[in-house]
């Protein structure tokens, strides 16, 4: 446990900076508020009323989320895999092959059912 | 010198960590970050100047000895302007966010190795943070819950702007992240360890830039998408969506998107110096001619002139480049990167298989050329037999416009060329805004 | 009144649409080099309808024009496209002198068709580094303005201005050049002709670039033709049409007008359409020199009455400004001012045209596309 105290170390520090400067920023900074500061910025006009929530989104970006995390994964098998190869020899290769091909069926059907298109 | 004096110890590898006493855990922190935040502040200052000189400009020359305070007289100046907090953010993410975003662009380098085994006031200790079994594992990690500074930021906003922007950034940069991970794989491979030191020590002989080229480009280019800078700087494309993620910041929170994004420039450049560029280890020349190089504090001279490098290649490419479309973008990471990378792999895994198998290296290279042949053509053909068929169905869905029920009708009077039928989108469009917002009314008062 | 919403089946993301959502690109925006104002209608991220709404910078010029006589509309009318003051000035000035049946000293003419071509290198040099700048490339646009420096220069000597040069008189010029101006203005040509090919290398050379702009914004020749459009935005879907060629003023008539012209109508061959016209300018600007070296000397202007009226009548006065067709109506009765000036400026027809333009394109491209109509705000608002 003792190679992850330095990671504690530095995130409590770097957490202590980073707050610190935004909660400095509340003491140090002017406060001249008015109505119009308040509004979101949308090019100098009324801001037009977003839903409640943010509104929703296109349906793209919940399919990248899914497919990286898809793919994320493989990539998490690949470490070990890749680590441990030496050890493995030629049955490691064989099994991530099959593995990858395995993947690699469903990164085709993706692409071939357009998920990959960015229009 | 003498309490820092160089110890000709054996290169670190990851037995030799978590032995540090207290004070030298805490000196060790301290040093990165204070590191860490001099290097944003002074590549600021050389990108700044760098640029100015591509531009045919001069730069900041004002503040200190050739404008080197110019970071720090910006960091006072946000810290002293209005720290606006729009009224309809989601205040406790919108506070939060930027303090997600910095605090894990800190934590990644912590497992950057500097240098080898030096003595410190007679304590023998690697010039590294900390390192794990898992280290590269961890730059991953802190880079993608620093996606979720962005994308909250983007998020708690209100803002279609701040909305775009921070959607469009965490889709870059999770996309890219599977590319810059398959192109790690091959390193893990060949350094059998995902502890930065032994991967170092692993190229004590030759570096993996020149023996896993392909994974080296690869990392690159990657380390271009993650880092949300041109070319791949869409998040923040100024021209489309303002100030994309971080439009409704200001003061010191903008600061702190603005932090991380220097501090992730340094992480990868660090993360591509070690991974491929045999890290701390003098470069061959130099390594070859003076047996010293690679021992005491040397290390981290090559080290910073490495990470330099790749700084200032960044800062080039900003000089030169304009950025590239989104779904150019997402093309190039989904569709030729990650193939490729999986490809390189199978190739790299089997002939190393097999050389441990002990086959002859030339029948491996004969079998292994056949075999990459065999798989570009196969690639190549399928994607223009691909693009040919995507071409026709583009072409036949513009071909079949919707017909406009609005068309020449009420509100709109006819225009006064009735042969002409380009436009159709005009009045529905506008109808649907209508219908839009009124409901929207309706929903605020309940 | 409810909003309709298609849910789509299956996985891909083409077959799924999402709700609408409105986006204002403008007044206050990066990209619009001024107040344009963009309602677009985004369907993802892709547009689905959008609307110039223009008139934030609306001054009302062409009734001030008509409480102002006509010296004091000169100084007036070179404002509405503060990238071509000089071009916008000879249009006023060529529909006073047709309708007084002034005759003008052919050393004014001559003198008129070199400034006039300056003029439009210095706006076309603007957006050859402006539009780069707008798909991110952030170095041509010092490149573009070491190059239009050299030629403010040479008119900032001539006519004591850098953006509003106030030169022309009806019936001629203010003032002789100064001594020596001539070959110093040879000098500057010769010098940004020679580094010309930094830009077009920096920018054409470059892949990304285009990239982003082939085939992006396709404007066919018959919306061309409906909208009005015109300069170097028509010839770029292959319109062959130029004043200085197809109706000469000035000295065109005795020039050798090259028409730069291209095919594709999308945003590169705009953008292909500007650099090379820069380059037939220069050329032009040289041949103007050589013939002002032949000229025998005499006068620059003509001498006017003390108060200026102009003969009731009326005349349109257009000419090729470096954006499109710049043209005046005069309507005069007679008095000393004009009883209308009616003013078609070149941006204004020229931004109408994005709201068939634009539908169907990405937001991306949306940039790309508003670039290359290469407008002035204020030449759209007047």
């Amino acid at each position: 446990m003792d190679l992850y105290v330095p990671i504690i170390v530095l995130g409590v520090l770097a957490f202590a900076f980073a707050a610190g400067s935004v909660a400095m920023a509340a003491v140090t900074g002017p406060k001249r508020w008015n109505r119009a500061k308040l509004e979101a910025y949308e090019c100098g006009i009324e801001p037009t009323p977003q839903p409640v929530g943010g509104g929703r989104f296109p349906i793209k970006y919940y399919l990248t989320a899914m497919l990286f995390i898809v793919f994320d994964i493989e990539i998490i098998f690949l470490y070990p895999w890749a680590v441990a190869f030496d050890r493995l020899g030629i049955f490691g290769l064989v099994e991530m092959v099959l593995f990858i091909l395995t993947v690699l069926v469903a990164y085709a059907y993706i692409w071939r059912r357009g998920g990959l298109e960015w229009d | 010198m003498s309490p820092l004096a160089a110890a000709p110890a054996a290169d670190p590898t990851l037995q030799d960590f978590g032995k540090d006493p207290w004070w030298l855990i805490g000196g060790k922190v301290l040093v990165i970050f204070v590191f860490l935040v001099l290097t944003v502040l002074i590549s600021m200052w050389v990108e700044r100047r760098v640029i100015g000189r591509m531009q045919l400009r001069v730069g900041p020359n004002r503040h200190g000895p050739f404008g080197l305070l110019q970071g720090l007289a910006d960091g006072v100046k946000l810290a002293l302007k209005e720290d606006i907090v729009p009224r309809q953010v989601d205040k406790v993410v919108f506070v939060l966010a930027p303090i997600l975003s910095a605090v894990p662009a800190f934590i990644s380098f912590i497992i950057i190795p500097f240098g080898p085994n030096v003595s410190v006031f007679g304590h023998q200790t690697a010039l590294q943070g900390t390192d794990l079994p898992v280290a590269v594992l961890l730059v991953l990690a802190m880079s993608s819950i620093g996606v979720y500074g962005i994308v909250l930021a983007g998020w708690s906003s209100m803002s279609p702007y701040s909305l775009l922007g921070g959607l469009r950034s965490s889709a870059q940069v999770i996309s890219y992240e599977i590319a810059m991970g398959l192109s790690f794989v091959a390193v893990f491979l060949f350094a059998g360890s995902m502890s930065t030191s032994d991967i170092v020590a692993a190229q004590h002989d030759t570096w993996f830039a020149v023996l896993l080229f392909p994974s080296f480009v690869v990392y690159v280019i990657t380390m271009m998408g993650e880092s949300n800078r041109i070319p791949f700087d869409l998040p923040e494309g100024e021209g489309e969506l303002v100030g994309g993620f971080h439009t409704e910041y200001s003061s010191l929170k903008f600061a702190m998107f603005f932090l991380a994004e220097y501090i992730n420039l340094a992480t990868l450049s660090a993360l591509a110096t070690t991974l491929f560029l045999g890290g701390w280890r003098a470069p061959a020349p130099i390594s070859t001619v003076w047996a010293g190089a690679n021992s005491g504090w040397w290390p981290v001279l090559w080290f910073m002139v490495k990470l330099w490098l790749f700084i200032f290649f960044f800062i080039w490419l900003r000089g030169s480049l304009p950025r590239v479309r989104y779904d150019q973008l997402m093309k190039l990471g989904w569709k030729i990167l990650m193939p490729f990378s999986l490809g390189w792999i199978l190739l790299v895994a089997a002939i190393r298989a097999f050389k441990n198998e002990g086959y002859d290296m030339q029948q491996i290279t004969i079998v292994t050329v056949v075999v990459a042949a065999a798989i570009l053509g196969g690639t190549i053909l399928w994607e223009m037999l691909r693009g040919g068929e995507g071409e026709e169905g583009a072409a036949a869905e513009a071909g079949a416009a919707p017909a406009d029920p609005f068309a020449g009708g009420f509100p709109v009077p006819p225009l006064d060329a009735p042969h002409y039928h380009g436009r159709t989108a005009g009045t529905g469009a506008r109808a649907a805004t209508i219908g839009t917002r009124s409901e929207e009314v309706t929903r605020g008062t309940h | 009144m409810t909003t309709e919403r298609i849910v789509g089946i299956g996985a891909g993301a083409k077959e799924l649409a999402t709700e609408d959502m409105t986006l204002n690109i403008g007044p206050q925006h990066p990209s619009t080099h001024g107040v344009l104002r963009l309602r677009l209608t985004l369907d993802g991220e892709r547009i689905s309808a959008a609307e110039p709404i223009v008139g934030y910078m609306h001054r009302g010029a062409e009734k001030l024009f008509e409480v102002r006589d006509f010296r004091q509309i000169i100084v007036l009318a070179n404002r509405h496209d503060w990238l071509s003051a000089f071009s916008n000035e000879l249009g006023v000035v060529l529909a006073v002198e047709r309708m007084l049946g002034m005759e003008v000293p052919p050393r004014a003419v001559w003198t008129r068709t070199l400034l006039a071509e300056l003029n439009r290198i210095l706006n076309h040099l603007m957006f050859l580094g402006s539009y780069p700048l707008e798909v991110g490339a952030i170095t041509p646009i010092f490149y573009a303005f070491r190059e239009r420096e050299s030629l403010q220069r040479v008119l900032e000597e001539i006519s004591g201005g850098r953006i509003h040069y106030m030169f022309n008189r009806v019936g001629g010029l203010k003032e002789e050049p100064p001594a020596g101006w001539t070959g110093r203005t040879r000098a500057a040509v010769a010098e940004v002709r020679s580094r010309m090919g930094d830009i077009a290398d920096l920018i054409m050379g470059n892949e990304i670039f285009r990239a982003r702009t082939r085939g992006v914004g396709v404007l066919t020749r018959e919306q061309i033709l409906q909208y009005g459009v015109s300069g170097p935005i028509a010839r770029a879907s292959g319109l062959d049409f130029d004043l200085r060629r197809d109706e000469p003023y000035l000295a065109y008539g005795d020039l050798d007008v090259r028409v730069v012209t291209r095919e594709e109508g999308d945003c590169l061959a705009r953008f292909e359409c500007l650099l090379d016209q820069v380059y037939a300018s220069l050329d032009l600007a040289d041949a103007c020199l050589d013939r002002l070296a032949e000229l025998p000397p005499g006068p620059i202007n003509q001498r006017l009455p003390k108060v200026l009226k102009v003969p009731e009548g009326h005349t349109y006065a257009w000419t090729e400004n470096p954006l499109g067709l710049n043209g005046y109506y005069l309507v005069s009765r007679g008095e000393k001012t004009p009883w209308r000036l009616k003013l078609r400026s070149a941006s204004y027809n020229n931004v109408q045209v994005l709201a068939e333009l634009l539908p169907g394109n990405l937001v991306a491209d949306m940039i790309a596309i508003l670039g290359s109509m290469f407008f002035v705000v204020g030449d759209v608002d007047k």
